[in-house]
C-alpha cells in the first residue's frame, strides 16, 4: 500500500514540477510582450513606421524606422529563400541518395550541428573577410550572404529530422512503382511540406532576429534599401542604436520598434500556421 | 551450419512447374548488421498462382519478400549474395536496371499509405512517372484498375478529392489498384491485411486469389488459416532457411518437417 502511496506521491511531484516550468515560461514571454508593449506602445505611430530618420531621429527629432523595417524584411526573406533553394537539397542529399548512416553522411550531419551552434558573430567575421577578398563593401548583399550561411543549417538539420520520420513503407510506395529517388523525394516533400513552413519559420526567425551577424556585414543606413550593393539598415541594429541613447524619447522608439519586430514575426508565424493546417488534410 | 532432420535441398524443389518460373532464387544469402538473416535460398516461385511465405517472427520472411523487389538495397549495412532471376534476368547482375525491376513487381505492405493527392492522381502517378501523359489514357487506367478492384462504385464521384479520406480497407485496394496500374508482373503482398478488418481482409483475399490468373502473387503472412484461404503453394521459412515448399495442402496437412508440423500444429509461432 505504502509502495503504491510512494508512486502515487512521485507522480503528483512530476506533475507540479512540470506545471511550475509551464507556469514560469509562459509568466516570461507575457512580461516580455508585457514590457514592450508598455514602454513601446505610447511612441508607436503611423509616422514611426511609415517614414525613414530625418535629421536628428536619433536625437529625438521626427521620422521612422521604415528603412530598417524594410530592410529587415528584405535580408530575411532574401536569405530564407535561398537558404531553402540550398538547404532543401541538402536534406534530400543526405537522406535519399547517401546510404544511410555511412561515414560520410554523418560527418556532413555532425558538420551541421556544429554550424548550428557557432554564434552569428563567427559567422559575421567569417562573411566579412569573404566580403574583403571579393571587395564587396558592407551591403545588404553582405548581409545576404552572411544569414544565408547562418540559416542554412537551420533549414538543413529541421528537413532532414522531418525526413526521418517518414515511416520506411511509405518511401517503398513510390519505390516499389518504379520512381527514381527524386521521383520518390518530391512525393516526400509533399508530405512534410507543413512541417516545411515551420522550418523556413524557424529560419526567417533567426534572420530577422540576427544582430551580431549583420553588425559587421551590412552596415547601416538612413535611406530605403535601393540597391542590394548599398549598406541598409535592420530592425535589430536600430533598436541597439536608440537604445543606446541617453534621451528618453529616442528609448522609447526603441521599444516601439521591438514591437514592430515582434509583430512582423506573429504575422509570418500566424501565416505559416494558416499555410501548415491547409496542408493538413493530407495527412497520413 | 545446422540441418534440419529430413530435409534435403531436393524435396523442397520436386514440384514440376508449367512454364518457366517468373522468379528464380539462386543461393540466396542475405546478412544484415553481420547477422545471417537468409541461408542459401534456392526456390523457383511458380507463375499465376498464390506463394504464401509463413514462417514465425523474425524468421526472415519480410527480408526474402524484399530481397525480390530489391528494398534492402537502401538499408544500413546489408551485403546479399545469390541471384534472384526475374524471367530469366539477374536483378542483382551489377547492370541491373533499378527502377525498371521494381516496376515489375506491384508491392501491397502491412498498412496502406495512399500518397498525398487525390484518388485519380494516386492511381495515375506510376503511369505517368513511366511516362504517360494522354489525359484520355490515363482516364481509362484510372477506371480500369479502381474497377479491377472494386472500387470503382464507391469513388467514382470523388475521384478528385484525397485519397486520405478513404476508409482503410478502401484504402489498402487504391494500394493495390495503384500498384496493378503500372502494369507488373508480379505482386508481393507484406501481411497485407494485417491492418485491416475482417470484412476489409475478407475483399483483399478475394481479389488476390482472382489476379491470379494474370499475376504471379507472393504474399508474407503469419495468419496459418489465411495462407490456406488463398494460396497454391506454402513456403515455410525458419531462422531463415527454406524448411519446406509445396502445394498448400501438402505443406499444411502433410507437413513433411517435424518443425513445420509444430508450428501448422501451433506449438511454435
Amino acid at each position: 500500500m505504502s509502495h503504491v502511496n510512494r508512486r502515487l506521491r512521485k507522480e503528483k511531484i512530476a506533475k507540479i514540477l512540470m506545471q511550475l516550468s509551464g507556469i514560469s515560461i509562459t509568466a516570461s514571454l507575457f512580461l516580455i510582450v508585457g514590457i514592450i508593449l508598455y514602454k513601446g506602445l505610447p511612441y508607436l505611430s503611423w509616422e514611426m513606421i511609415s517614414q525613414t530618420p530625418q535629421g536628428g531621429f536619433y536625437i529625438g527629432k521626427s521620422g521612422g524606422i521604415l528603412n530598417a523595417i524594410l530592410g529587415s524584411l528584405y535580408l530575411a526573406s532574401i536569405s530564407t529563400a535561398l537558404a531553402s533553394i540550398i538547404g532543401i537539397p541538402i536534406a534530400i542529399y543526405l537522406n535519399m541518395y547517401v546510404k544511410n548512416g555511412s561515414f560520410f553522411a554523418r560527418s556532413v550531419k555532425l558538420l551541421f550541428d556544429v554550424l548550428f551552434g557557432i554564434p552569428s558573430i563567427v559567422y559575421g567575421a567569417i562573411a566579412f573577410s569573404i566580403m574583403i577578398w571579393l571587395g564587396i563593401r558592407a551591403s545588404l548583399l553582405g548581409g545576404v550572404i552572411t544569414i544565408t550561411l547562418l540559416t542554412i543549417p537551420i533549414v538543413v538539420r529541421t528537413i532532414d529530422e522531418l525526413l526521418k520520420t517518414i515511416p520506411v513503407d511509405l518511401k517503398n510506395v513510390t519505390v516499389s512503382l518504379g520512381a527514381t529517388r527524386w521521383e520518390t523525394a518530391k512525393i516526400l516533400l509533399r508530405y512534410i511540406k507543413p512541417g516545411i513552413f515551420t522550418a523556413l519559420l524557424l529560419a526567417f526567425g533567426r534572420a530577422i532576429g540576427d544582430v551580431a551577424g549583420v553588425l559587421l556585414t551590412t552596415g547601416f543606413s538612413d535611406n530605403l534599401p535601393k540597391y542590394i550593393d548599398e549598406p541598409a539598415a535592420t530592425l535589430p541594429l536600430a533598436i541597439f542604436f536608440q537604445l543606446s541613447s541617453p534621451i528618453p524619447e529616442v528609448q522609447g522608439r526603441a521599444y516601439a520598434s521591438a514591437l514592430v519586430l515582434t509583430f512582423i514575426i506573429l504575422f509570418i508565424v500566424i501565416c505559416t500556421h494558416i499555410l501548415a493546417s491547409k496542408q493538413k488534410k493530407h495527412k497520413i | 551450419m545446422y540441418t534440419y532432420p529430413g530435409i534435403e535441398t531436393e524435396e523442397t524443389q520436386d514440384i514440376i512447374l508449367p512454364a518457366a518460373p517468373h522468379i528464380q532464387i539462386k543461393d540466396l544469402n542475405v546478412h544484415i548488421e553481420g547477422k545471417h538473416i537468409l541461408k542459401n535460398i534456392n526456390l523457383d516461385i511458380p507463375n499465376n498462382s498464390v506463394t504464401s511465405i509463413i514462417g514465425p517472427s523474425g524468421c526472415g520472411k519480410t527480408t526474402l519478400l524484399k530481397t525480390l523487389n530489391r528494398l534492402m538495397d537502401d538499408s544500413k549495412n546489408v551485403a546479399v549474395s545469390g541471384s534472384v532471376l526475374v524471367n530469366g534476368e539477374d536483378i542483382y547482375a551489377k547492370d541491373a536496371e533499378v527502377t525498371h525491376i521494381r516496376k515489375k513487381m506491384g508491392l501491397l505492405s502491412q498498412r496502406p499509405f495512399p500518397l498525398p493527392m487525390s484518388i485519380f492522381d494516386n492511381i495515375a502517378y506510376g503511369p505517368r512517372i513511366h511516362g504517360e501523359r494522354n489525359k484520355k489514357v490515363l482516364a481509362e487506367i484510372v477506371e480500369t484498375q479502381l474497377k479491377n478492384v472494386g472500387l470503382w462504385d464507391e469513388v467514382k464521384d470523388r475521384l478528385d478529392s484525397s485519397a486520405t479520406g478513404l476508409s482503410i480497407g478502401q484504402q489498402q485496394r487504391l494500394c493495390l489498384a495503384r500498384g496493378l496500374a503500372v502494369q507488373p508482373e508480379i505482386i508481393l503482398g507484406d501481411e497485407s491485411t494485417s491492418a485491416l478488418d475482417p470484412i476489409s481482409t475478407q475483399t483483399i483475399e478475394n481479389l488476390l486469389i482472382e489476379l491470379k490468373k494474370d499475376y504471379t502473387i507472393v504474399l508474407v503472412t503469419h495468419i496459418l488459416r489465411q495462407a490456406r484461404r488463398v494460396s497454391d503453394y506454402i513456403l515455410f521459412v525458419y531462422n531463415g532457411e527454406i524448411v519446406e515448399f509445396g502445394k498448400t495442402e501438402d505443406v499444411l496437412l502433410y507437413p513433411k518437417n517435424e518443425i513445420t508440423q509444430q508450428y501448422v500444429k501451433g506449438f511454435i509461432s
